[in-house]
C-alpha cells in the first residue's frame, strides 16, 4: 500500500473533562471512500472537524498528504501550526455541513464563486464558468440567481456540495449531509454524492446514518464507538457479519 | 401675528436641523462601524481605544460633550499651542455624531457577534482569511440586524440636534426661541415646533425603514 | 464665588480642588432631578401602558399616538413648552419641578413600552392557568402577572434611569443649577472652562458607572422566576 493521504496517529481530543477521541489511530488511502458510522457522541463529527481545522487536537499527530496538519517543523522539532500553515493545508480539504451553512446573503452562484475568486484568485469569468459547470453537475443550473432561502433543503445541500467542489479539494468531508432533510429530499442529495463517488478520484469521508447508502458507495466502513474505531472493514463484511457484539447491537438498532 | 408668518424663519431653521441630522448620523454610522469592529479586534491597542471611546461617550452626557468641545477644547488647544476653536456647526456635528456613534458601536458589535458560528465555520472551510470573513460574510449578514436599532438612533439623533441651539447654532429650536423672545406667543410657537419635529421624525423613520428593507433584501424575495 | 465657596486660581490643581465642592452641590441637584424625573416616568408610563392596552380603540389609539408623539419630539422642546406655556394657563411651577416633569414626560413614552413588554412576556398560558384555577382577574393581575413581570421590567427601567441622569443637563436652560450649569457658570466667571467641564465629564462617568453597576446587581439578585408571594 502507498502512504495514506489521511493519518491519525494516537490523536487525543478533549472537551473539558470529556475525552472525545482517545488515542485514535485511523488511516485513509488516496481516492478511498470511507463511511463513518456509530452512535451519537462517539466522535464522528469531531474527526471531520479536526481535519477541516475547525477543532484543535490535544495530543497525537494528524497528517494530511504526508504533512502534519496541526503541526509544522520548527527549529526544535514539531511545533503548533501557524495560520499560514493551516491555510496551506486547508486548501486540500472541503466540507459539506449537516446544516448546509450556505451564505444567506449571496445568490446561489455567488455562494459557489466567492471563495474561488477571493481565495484562489480566479477571475470572475473563470469562477462563473466553474460555478455553472458545478451547478449543472448537481442539477441546479436553473437556480443560479436565487437566494438560498428560496431553495428546498435538498437543493441547498446540493449547492453546499458544489460550493465545496469549486475549491477543487482532493479530500471531501461530509458530516451527515442528509440528516437535516425531509425524507423525500434525501434521495436527490445521495444521488449527487453517489455520482461523485463513482466518477471522481476524490477521497471521501462520509459520516452518515444512511446505512444502505454507505454500503453502496463505500470502499470501507468504520464503526466508531467512544472515540475509538471499534471495528472496520468492507461494507459486506461489516454489515453482514460484524465481529464485535457492540457493532451488531448498533446495526440492529439502526436497521430496525 | 398669524402663525403662518413664522413659517419661513422656522423652515430655515428646519433645513439646518436636517443637515445637522444628516451629517451627524453619517459620522455616527462611520464611528459605529470603526469602533464596534475595533472592540472585537484581537489587537489590544485598537480594542482599548474602542472601549475607551464607547465608555466615555456613553458614560457622559451629550450636552456635556457638546459644551466640552465648544468651550473647553479651545482652552486645551491653547495649552498645547494649537488653535482648536471649532465653529458651532463643527462642534455640533462632532458631538452629535460621536455621541450617537458610541451607542451605534455597541449595536454593530452585538449584531456581528450574533452571526451564527456556522457561518464562520463555512468561511474557514473555504479558506477565507479572517478579514475576508469579517467584511464579506459576517458584516453583510449583521447589517440587517442593526437596522432597527439604527432607526431608533437616527430619530434620537434628530431630537438631540435641538441641543445645538444652546451653542447658538441657528437650527429649528434656535429660530423658535428667537421668535418667542420677540413675540411672546409661546403656545403657538412651541406647538408648531413640536409638530415639525414630529413630522421630521416620521420622515426619518420612513427612510430608515426603506434602508432596512434594502439591506435585508436577500432575506425576503430575492431580486 | 458660588454657593459660598471661593475658587483658587493660583494653579490648576488648586482650582480643581476648590471648585469640587461646588460641583458636588450641582451633582446633588442632578441626582435629585434624576430621581424625581424617574418617579414621574414610572407613574406616567404605567398610566400610558394601561391606556394603550385598553379594550376600547377610542382610548388605546389616542394613547398610542400621544406616546409616539412624546417619543419623537426633543426633550428640550418639551421642556420649553412646559416652562413657557404652562404659566399662560395659570400653572406656575418651580423650574426644578418643570424640569423633572419634562424628563418624566419624555421617558414615560419609553417606560410605557417596558411595562407593556414585561406584562406581555408573562404570557397567555399563565392567564389561562389562572382562569382555570378560577382566580378573579384583578387577583390574577396582582398575584400572577405583576410578580413575574417585575424581574423583566426592572433592568430595562434601570437603564432608563441612567439615561435620565444623562439628560438632566438639559434642565440648565431653565436655570436649574445642576452640575453642568454650575460648571458653565464657573467657566463664564473664571474664563477657565477646561477644568470644570472636564471634571463634570469625569463625575458623570463615575455616576453612570455606579448606577449601571447597581442595575446589574439588582438584575442579578432578582429571582428570575418572579417574586415569591408571601
Ligand atoms: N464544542 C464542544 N464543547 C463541548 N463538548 C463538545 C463540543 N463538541 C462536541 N462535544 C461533545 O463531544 C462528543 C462527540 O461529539 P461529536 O459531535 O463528534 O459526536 P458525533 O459522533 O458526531 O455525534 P452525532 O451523531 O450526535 O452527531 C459529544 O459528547 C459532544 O457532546
Ligand atoms: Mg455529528
Amino acid at each position: 500500500m502507498t502512504d495514506p493521504i489521511i493519518k491519525f496517529d494516537k490523536v487525543v481530543k478533549r472537551f473539558g473533562d470529556l475525552t472525545v477521541l482517545d488515542e485514535l489511530d485511523f488511516e485513509v488511502q488516496k481516492g478511498e471512500k470511507v463511511s463513518i458510522i456509530g452512535p451519537s457522541g462517539s466522535g464522528k463529527s469531531t474527526v471531520l472537524r479536526i481535519l477541516m481545522t475547525l477543532e484543535q487536537i490535544d495530543g497525537g499527530i494528524v497528517t494530511v498528504g504526508g504533512e502534519p496538519l496541526w503541526h509544522e517543523s520548527g527549529p526544535n522539532g514539531l511545533q503548533p501550526a501557524s495560520e499560514a500553515h493551516l491555510r496551506k493545508m486547508r486548501a486540500q480539504l472541503g466540507m459539506v455541513f449537516q446544516q448546509f451553512n450556505l451564505f444567506p446573503h449571496m445568490s446561489v452562484l455567488r455562494n459557489i464563486t466567492e471563495a474561488p475568486v477571493r481565495v484562489l484568485g480566479l477571475s470572475k469569468v473563470e469562477a462563473r464558468e466553474r460555478g455553472e459547470e458545478l451547478l449543472e453537475l448537481v442539477g441546479l443550473a436553473d437556480q443560479a440567481d436565487k437566494y438560498p432561502h428560496q431553495l428546498s433543503g435538498g437543493q441547498q445541500q446540493r449547492v453546499g456540495i458544489a460550493r465545496a467542489l469549486a475549491m477543487r479539494p482532493s479530500i471531501l468531508l461530509f458530516d451527515e449531509p442528509t440528516s437535516a432533510l425531509d425524507p423525500e429530499l434525501v434521495g436527490e442529495v445521495l444521488t449527487v454524492i453517489g455520482r461523485l463517488a463513482e466518477e471522481h478520484d476524490l477521497t471521501m469521508l462520509l459520516v452518515t446514518h444512511e446505512m444502505r447508502f454507505a454500503r453502496e458507495i463505500s470502499d470501507r466502513v468504520c464503526f466508531f464507538d467512544k472515540g475509538q474505531i471499534r471495528e472496520e472493514g468492507t461494507p459486506e463484511a461489516l454489515f453482514t457479519d460484524p465481529n464485535e457484539e457492540r457493532t451488531r447491537e448498533f446495526l440492529k438498532a439502526v436497521l430496525d | 401675528m398669524h402663525w403662518t408668518e413664522y413659517l419661513p424663519s422656522l423652515m430655515q431653521g428646519a433645513w439646518v436641523t436636517v443637515q445637522l441630522t444628516l451629517y451627524s448620523t453619517l459620522l455616527g454610522a462611520a464611528a459605529a462601524f470603526v469602533f464596534g469592529i475595533g472592540k472585537l479586534s484581537r489587537n489590544w491597542a485598537l480594542r482599548g481605544v474602542s472601549i475607551a471611546y464607547i465608555e466615555v461617550f456613553r458614560g457622559t452626557s451629550l450636552l456635556v460633550q457638546l459644551f466640552w468641545l465648544y468651550f473647553a477644547l479651545p482652552l486645551a488647544g491653547n495649552a498645547i499651542g494649537i488653535d482648536l476653536r471649532l465653529p458651532p456647526v463643527l462642534a455640533g456635528v462632532l458631538a452629535l455624531g460621536l455621541n450617537i456613534g458610541a451607542y451605534g458601536a455597541e449595536v454593530v458589535r452585538g449584531a456581528i457577534q450574533a452571526v451564527h458560528s456556522d457561518q464562520h465555520e463555512a468561511a474557514r472551510a473555504l479558506n477565507f482569511t479572517e478579514r475576508q470573513t469579517l467584511f464579506r460574510i459576517t458584516i453583510p449578514q449583521a447589517i440587517p440586524e442593526m437596522m432597527p436599532s439604527f432607526g431608533n438612533l437616527a430619530v434620537q439623533n434628530l431630537k438631540d440636534t435641538a441641543l445645538v441651539s444652546l451653542i447658538s447654532l441657528g437650527d429649528l429650536t434656535f429660530r423658535a426661541e428667537q421668535i418667542r423672545n420677540f413675540t411672546q406667543e409661546s403656545t403657538t410657537i412651541y406647538t408648531m415646533l413640536l409638530f415639525m419635529y414630529f413630522g421630521m421624525a416620521l420622515v426619518v423613520t420612513a427612510i430608515m425603514r426603506l434602508l432596512e428593507r434594502f439591506a435585508g433584501r436577500w432575506r425576503v424575495a430575492g431580486s | 464665588m458660588l454657593f459660598g465657596f471661593e475658587w483658587d486660581l493660583s494653579n490648576p490643581l488648586a482650582f480643581a480642588i476648590s471648585i469640587l465642592p461646588i460641583l458636588l452641590i450641582g451633582m446633588w441637584v442632578t441626582i435629585q432631578a434624576t430621581v424625581v424625573g424617574f418617579f414621574v416616568a414610572l407613574v406616567l408610563g404605567l398610566i400610558f401602558a394601561i391606556l394603550k392596552s385598553a379594550p376600547s380603540r377610542f382610548i388605546a389609539w389616542p394613547a398610542r399616538l400621544v406616546t409616539e408623539f412624546i417619543r419623537d419630539t426633543p426633550l428640550l422642546v418639551q421642556l420649553f413648552f412646559l416652562y413657557y406655556v404652562l404659566p399662560e394657563y395659570g400653572i406656575v411651577l418651580p423650574a426644578f419641578m418643570t424640569g423633572a416633569l419634562a424628563l418624566g414626560l419624555q421617558y414615560s413614552a419609553y417606560t410605557s413600552e417596558v411595562y407593556r413588554a414585561g406584562i406581555e412576556a408573562v404570557g397567555r398560558d399563565q392567564h389561562e392557568a389562572a382562569r382555570a384555577l378560577n382566580l378573579p382577574s384583578a387577583r390574577t393581575f396582582t398575584h400572577i402577572v405583576v410578580p413575574q413581570a417585575i424581574p423583566r421590567i426592572v433592568p430595562a427601567m434601570g437603564n432608563y434611569l441612567v439615561s435620565i441622569m444623562k439628560d438632566v443637563p438639559v434642565l440648565s436652560v431653565v436655570t436649574v443649577l445642576e452640575m453642568l450649569n454650575v460648571a458653565k457658570i464657573i467657566g463664564d466667571r473664571t474664563f477657565n472652562y477646561l477644568i470644570p467641564l472636564s471634571m463634570v465629564g469625569g463625575l458623570y462617568l463615575i455616576m453612570t458607572l455606579v448606577a449601571s453597576a447597581g442595575v446589574r446587581l439588582l438584575d442579578r439578585y432578582l429571582p428570575k422566576q418572579g417574586l415569591p408571594l408571601k
